[in-house]
C-alpha cells in the first residue's frame, strides 16, 4: 500500500516543530512514533501533505518525578512506560496499560501523545488518564495551557488540541491503589472494554474512586455512576461487587462492530470493572 | 525526495528516497536485502520486523526517512564470519520453521526480546513473539528454538 506522496522534514525542537507546522498552512501533520499515522496514511484516510518528525526533540520523551507528581513526556515510547522503575512502584497502573498495548513492536515505536491525540475509542492510555485526573500539557506558538484529561476527549477522534498546537506531557499524581483491566482483541489488543480504577483508600473506607472506560464509546469517559457507589463505603469485596454492578448501566450509545455487539459490551463493562477495583483495592494494603 | 544515510548491518548507507517509501521497502528494493519480508502490509504479522537502534520494529510501518540516522540490523545482519547467530542455530536445531516466511521476522523479535530477558520462561517467550504471525509451525517449535538459543549462549 502506497501512501499519497508527502515532503518530509524533522523538528529539532518544541518551537521548531511548531513553526514548521504552521508554515504548512493546514496541510501539515506531525509524526511521532507512526503507528496511528501510517496505517491510516497507507489506506489513504490521512494525506498530509507534509510530515514533520517529532520522534526525535530532546526533551519530549522521559518520565520525571517533579516534587509529588509524576510527568510522562508526549514522546515517551509505550516500552519505556511499560518498563520504568519510577511507574511500576509509583503508579503500576500506567505500565501496566503500556505493558498491554499492541505488541513489543508497536510498544517499540508508538508513543502516549500520539495515542492521546489520535484518542482511538479502544485506545488504552485514555481511560487510566481519565482516572489519574491527569494533567495533559499542550504548546502552542503564543504560550502553554493544561487540560485535564476529562476535558480533552471528546468525541470519535475528537480531542480539544488545536490545530497549532502539540502535546508536550502528562502530570498526574501517582496513585499505587490503581488498577487497569481489559477485553482485548485478539489480533491488535486494543481494548473492546478497558476499564481503569483509581482508589483513594484510608481507615478500611474508599474516599475516592475515579473510574475511566474505553473501547465501549465514541470516546474514553469516567463512570460516576461508580465512582458514586464507592465512595465513602467500606473497603470490601461487596462493595466492589456492588459497584461494579451498575457499571455502564447509562452509558448510550455504546459501541457495536465486528470485535463485539453492544450486548456483549454492556455485558463485560461490569465484569472488567470489577476485576480493576478488585486489584486496585489489593494494591492498597 | 530526500536523502538518507543509516547504518544496515554495519554498512554506512547513503541513498535519495522518496520520503513515502516504507522502510521494508527501502531494504528489500533500494538495498536488495531480500531477507525482511512482507507479509501483510497492515502491521499485524511481524514478518518484517528488523531492529532500529536496537529495537524490533516493523519495518512495513515506517518510512525510510524517519530511520535516517538509525542504525539498522535486518536478518541479513545476524550471522559474524559465516557463524549462525544463536538464534539462527535454535531454528536450525529446533525445526523452529516449515515454508520460513515468518522466520526472519520472527527472529529479529526474538532477539529484542532476549536482549531484555536473557532468561524468559515459556510464557514470556509467547508473549514476546506476539507481533509475530507463523501461518505453519503452530509456534511450539518456535517456542523451543528460541529457548535453545536462551540456554545456549
Ligand atoms: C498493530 C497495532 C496494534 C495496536 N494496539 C494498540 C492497543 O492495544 N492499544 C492502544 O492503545 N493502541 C494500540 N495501537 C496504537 C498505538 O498505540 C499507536 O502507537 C498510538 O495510538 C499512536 O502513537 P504514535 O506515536 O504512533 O502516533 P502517530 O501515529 O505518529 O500520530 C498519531 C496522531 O497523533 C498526532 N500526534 C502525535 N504526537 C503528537 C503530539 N505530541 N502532539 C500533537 N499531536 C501529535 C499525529 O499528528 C497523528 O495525527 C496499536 C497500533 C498498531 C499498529
Ligand atoms: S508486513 Fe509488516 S507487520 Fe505484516
Ligand atoms: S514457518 Fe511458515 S509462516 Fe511460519
Amino acid at each position: 500500500m502506497i501512501p499519497a506522496a508527502f515532503e518530509y522534514s524533522r523538528a529539532a525542537s518544541l518551537d521548531d516543530a511548531l513553526a514548521k507546522l504552521r508554515a504548512t498552512n493546514g496541510a501539515g501533520k506531525f509524526i511521532a512514533g507512526g503507528h496511528s499515522l501510517v496505517p491510516l496514511m497507507k489506506l489513504r484516510l490521512s494525506e498530509p501533505k507534509v510530515l514533520i518528525d517529532i520522534a526525535r526533540i530532546p526533551g519530549l520523551s522521559g518520565i520525571r518525578k517533579q516534587g509529588d507528581r509524576i510527568e510522562i513526556g508526549a514522546g515517551t515510547v509505550h516500552h519505556e512506560v511499560a518498563t520504568s522503575a519510577l511507574l511500576r512502584q509509583a503508579c503500576p497502573i500506567v505500565s501496566e496499560a503500556a505493558a498491554g498495548i499492541g505488541d513489543p513492536q508497536v510498544r517499540n515505536r508508538g508513543t502516549l501523545g500520539g495515542s492521546l491525540a489520535h484518542a482511538d475509542p479502544a485506545a488504552d492510555y485514555p481511560a487510566v488518564m481519565l482516572a489519574l485526573d491527569a494533567d495533559i500539557s499542550l504548546k502552542a506558538p503564543n504560550g502553554v495551557r493544561t487540560v485535564k484529561a476529562s476535558d480533552f476527549f471528546r468525541g470519535l477522534f475528537t480531542v480539544d488540541l488545536a490545530a497549532d498546537e502539540i502535546i508536550v506531557s502528562v502530570q498526574f499524581n501517582p496513585v499505587k491503589s490503581a488498577a487497569y483491566a481489559k477485553l482485548y482483541q485478539r489480533a491488535s489488543h486494543f481494548a473492546i472494554v478497558g476499564v481503569a480504577a483509581a482508589l483513594g483508600v484510608s481507615d478500611g473506607v474508599i474516599r475516592s474512586a475515579r473510574i475511566g472506560l474505553t473501547g465501549a464509546s465514541s470516546h474514553a469517559t469516567r463512570l460516576a455512576e461508580v465512582e458514586q457507589a464507592l465512595t465513602g463505603k467500606p473497603a470490601s469485596k461487596q462493595t466492589i461487587e456492588a459497584a461494579a454492578r451498575v457499571a455502564g448501566a447509562k452509558l448510550e450509545p455504546v459501541n457495536s462492530d465486528i470485535h463485539a455487539s453492544e450486548e456483549y459490551r454492556r455485558a463485560m463493562i461490569p465484569v472488567f470493572t470489577e476485576r480493576a477495583l478488585t486489584r486496585a483495592l489489593e494494591r492498597a494494603s | 525526495m530526500s536523502q538518507v544515510s543509516m547504518t544496515v548491518n554495519g554498512k554506512v548507507r547513503k541513498a535519495t528516497v522518496d520520503p513515502r517509501v516504507l522502510l521494508v521497502y527501502f531494504l528489500r528494493d533500494q538495498l536488495r536485502l531480500t531477507g525482511t519480508h512482507i507479509g501483510c502490509d497492515t502491521s499485524q504479522c511481524g514478518a518484517c520486523t528488523v531492529m532500529i537502534d536496537g529495537r524490533s520494529a516493523k519495518s512495513c510501518t515506517i518510512f525510510a526517512v524517519q530511520a535516517d540516522g538509525s542504525e539498522i540490523t535486518t536478518i541479513e545482519g545476524l550471522a559474524t564470519n559465516g557463524q549462525l547467530h544463536p538464534l539462527q542455530q535454535g531454528f536450525w536445531e529446533e525445526h523452529g520453521l516449515q515454508c520460513g516466511f515468518c522466520t526472519p521476522g520472527m527472529i529479529m523479535a526474538a532477539v529484542t526480546l532476549l536482549k531484555d530477558n536473557p532468561s524468559p520462561s515459556e510464557r514470556e517467550i509467547r508473549e514476546g513473539i506476539t507481533g509475530n504471525f507463523c501461518r505453519c509451525t503452530g509456534y511450539q517449535h518456535i517456542v523451543n528454538a528460541i529457548q535453545h538459543a536462551a540456554t545456549k549462549r
